[in-house]
């Protein structure tokens, strides 16, 4: 697989008045083109400054981000969907595009094709409020695909959502990411989420964040993420996971 | 919003109908309300129960008022009052606006102003009115400087106070979307305080009118504050009583004004 970012031993600290936080400490990653990668933690982890830090809103401390694609090229997707309000679903979708200046005709014609092929065509012209929360996550993700990114950052975007929504809505943006062969990189605390929907999955250390270990998916990419919730494989996996992210604690908790 | 569907039933009929009985109910009651007012104030002073030459009363307050109109002098003063306020008003947001937009935009000198910012609106405004007539000279210029002065601050710390509290996250977005910092402000800042602006604007119609008659008060030669400064000096309590009416009922007008615009904004 030909690799599109890598982390070679990242260190980030933050600095605040009373003091630095050790936020993320010699992290070494590396993801594929084509891959969906998750990243699981435990909450304070880091992981959302490990996002800012790929998507290059923050720089390291030290170490090296290679990114073989420009920064232009990677797509941020958020825990809320932050539609404005005062803007149609239209003008949501296309706000993108309008501050990079590229609001084009034939940008327009492919954003509003990927809205109608994931049934938000009828929709362009009514405000956010008239959306469910569903469906506003869903905008969200195509005013990300407007720009057409190679690299699709998802910083826990199912969480604000209830739980049958979620299901369906990680499955709609799960399948809307590998149709249209974009990179993506998952950060959750849900562990079931992160198996149903990524090819492989990092488990990140308590903070200072370090990957401790990189798992491998074993169900096949074809299928659905509701039909990878019910393979066998799943709950192995999900037990291996979990074990990992425990043991972290507790090693934490001991050596203090 | 959604509607509400044609075919209602009886059910809801009797709601609406109930409903429609408050409003009319209560607007019938507010209008008695300032009829007694009035007619008990006649009444009083017709049976010499207050004395008129203190309180005046509603049929010497208008016969006030028809002299007023009949010489003309009445328009001369209302022009007078009304073209100050709404240029006191108007620039006080507009100036107002401008900085709470600059010190947004440089967040150093947000900073630095801070501590200076909240002194100044800790500051009565009419302290300043002789340093205003000396600069400025005993003049419309004055009055109008005087309702600027006592809204712009005001204005500032309540818009800059609503752009500060925009979602962090939603700023993120912009940055995400690589937006500079003027798209952040004309594209999110901006639109996302809206409502924020026109609330300023409504405190702002108040204060215009504060200052404006506080400024004549000090020096003007004509303008409504002018004749209840005038009426109080001559003992004409009913000139007083007139023009403090029509003051009333054009702030009002203003106001509404306002509300207007917000509803036109907000659809």
């Amino acid at each position: 697989m030909k690799e599109i970012l890598r982390l070679e031993n990242i260190t980030h600290r933050y600095h605040g008045k009373s003091g630095e936080t050790l936020a993320v400490d010699g992290l070494t990653m590396s993801v594929g083109e084509g891959e969906f990668y998750g990243i699981v933690g435990p909450s304070g982890s880091g992981k959302t400054t490990l996002l800012s830090l790929l998507a290059g809103i923050l720089a390291p401390s030290s170490g090296e981000i290679s990114r073989h694609i420009s920064p232009q090229e990677i797509g941020y997707m958020l825990q809320h969907d932050h539609l404005f309000e005062w803007r149609s679903i239209e003008d949501n979708v296309t706000l993108g595009l309008e501050i990079r200046h590229s609001k084009t005709e034939e940008n327009v014609r492919y954003a509003m094709s990927l809205a109608k092929k994931y049934s938000l065509g009828d929709f362009m012209k009514k405000k956010p409020s008239e959306l469910s929360g569903g469906m506003r996550q869903r905008v969200a993700l195509i005013r990300t695909l407007a720009l057409r990114p190679k690299l699709v950052l998802l910083d826990e975007p199912f969480s604000a959502l209830d739980f049958q929504t979620r299901l369906n809505v990680a499955e709609d943006v799960r399948k809307i990411i590998t149709e249209e062969g974009i990179t993506a990189i998952l950060v959750t605390h849900d562990i079931s989420e992160a198996i149903a929907l990524c090819d492989r999955i990092a488990v990140l250390s308590k903070r200072p964040a370090r990957v401790k270990k990189v798992f491998d998916v074993p169900m096949k990419k074809a299928l659905s993420s509701i039909e990878r919730r019910e393979d066998e494989a799943f709950a192995a996996l999900f037990r291996e996971v979990w074990k990992e992210l425990e043991f972290t604690d507790e090693k934490d908790t001991k050596g203090e | 919003m959604k509607k509400i569907r044609k075919e209602n039933s009886a059910e809801h009929a009797a709601f609406l109908r109930k409903e429609r009985g408050k409003t009319v109910f209560t607007v019938a009651m507010q209008i008695l309300l300032l009829l007694t007012f009035f007619l008990l104030w006649e009444f009083l002073a017709a049976r010499e129960i207050i004395d008129s030459f203190i309180f005046s009363s509603p049929s010497k307050m208008w016969s006030s008022f028809l002299s007023l109109s009949e010489s003309g002098e009445l328009w001369r003063h209302v022009s007078a009052t009304l073209a100050e306020t709404v240029i006191g008003f108007l620039s006080a947001t507009a100036i107002g606006l401008a900085l709470a937009v600059i010190l947004w935009i440089i967040e150093p000198l947000r900073r630095i102003l801070e501590p200076y910012i909240v002194v100044l609106n800790a500051l009565p405004k009419i302290a300043l009115g002789p340093i205003i007539i000396i600069w400025v000279g005993a003049g419309k210029g004055a009055i109008i400087v005087m309702a600027i002065l006592i809204s712009v601050i005001i204005t500032v710390i309540n818009i800059l106070n609503g752009f500060l509290s925009v979602d962090k996250d939603k700023i993120l977005l912009m940055r995400t979307l690589s937006a500079n910092k003027m798209q952040v402000l004309c594209k999110l800042i901006l639109p996302a305080n809206v409502s924020n602006i026109i609330a300023a604007l409504k405190v702002n119609v108040g204060m215009a009118w504060v200052g404006t008659i506080m400024g004549e008060y000090l020096v003007s030669k004509e303008g409504l504050g002018y004749l209840i400064v005038y009426g109080g000096q001559v003992f004409n309590l009913s000139l007083v009583m007139c023009a403090t009416v029509i003051l009333t009922l054009l702030a009002a007008v203003m106001y509404f004004a306002v509300l207007i615009l917000e509803k036109l904004v907000k659809r």
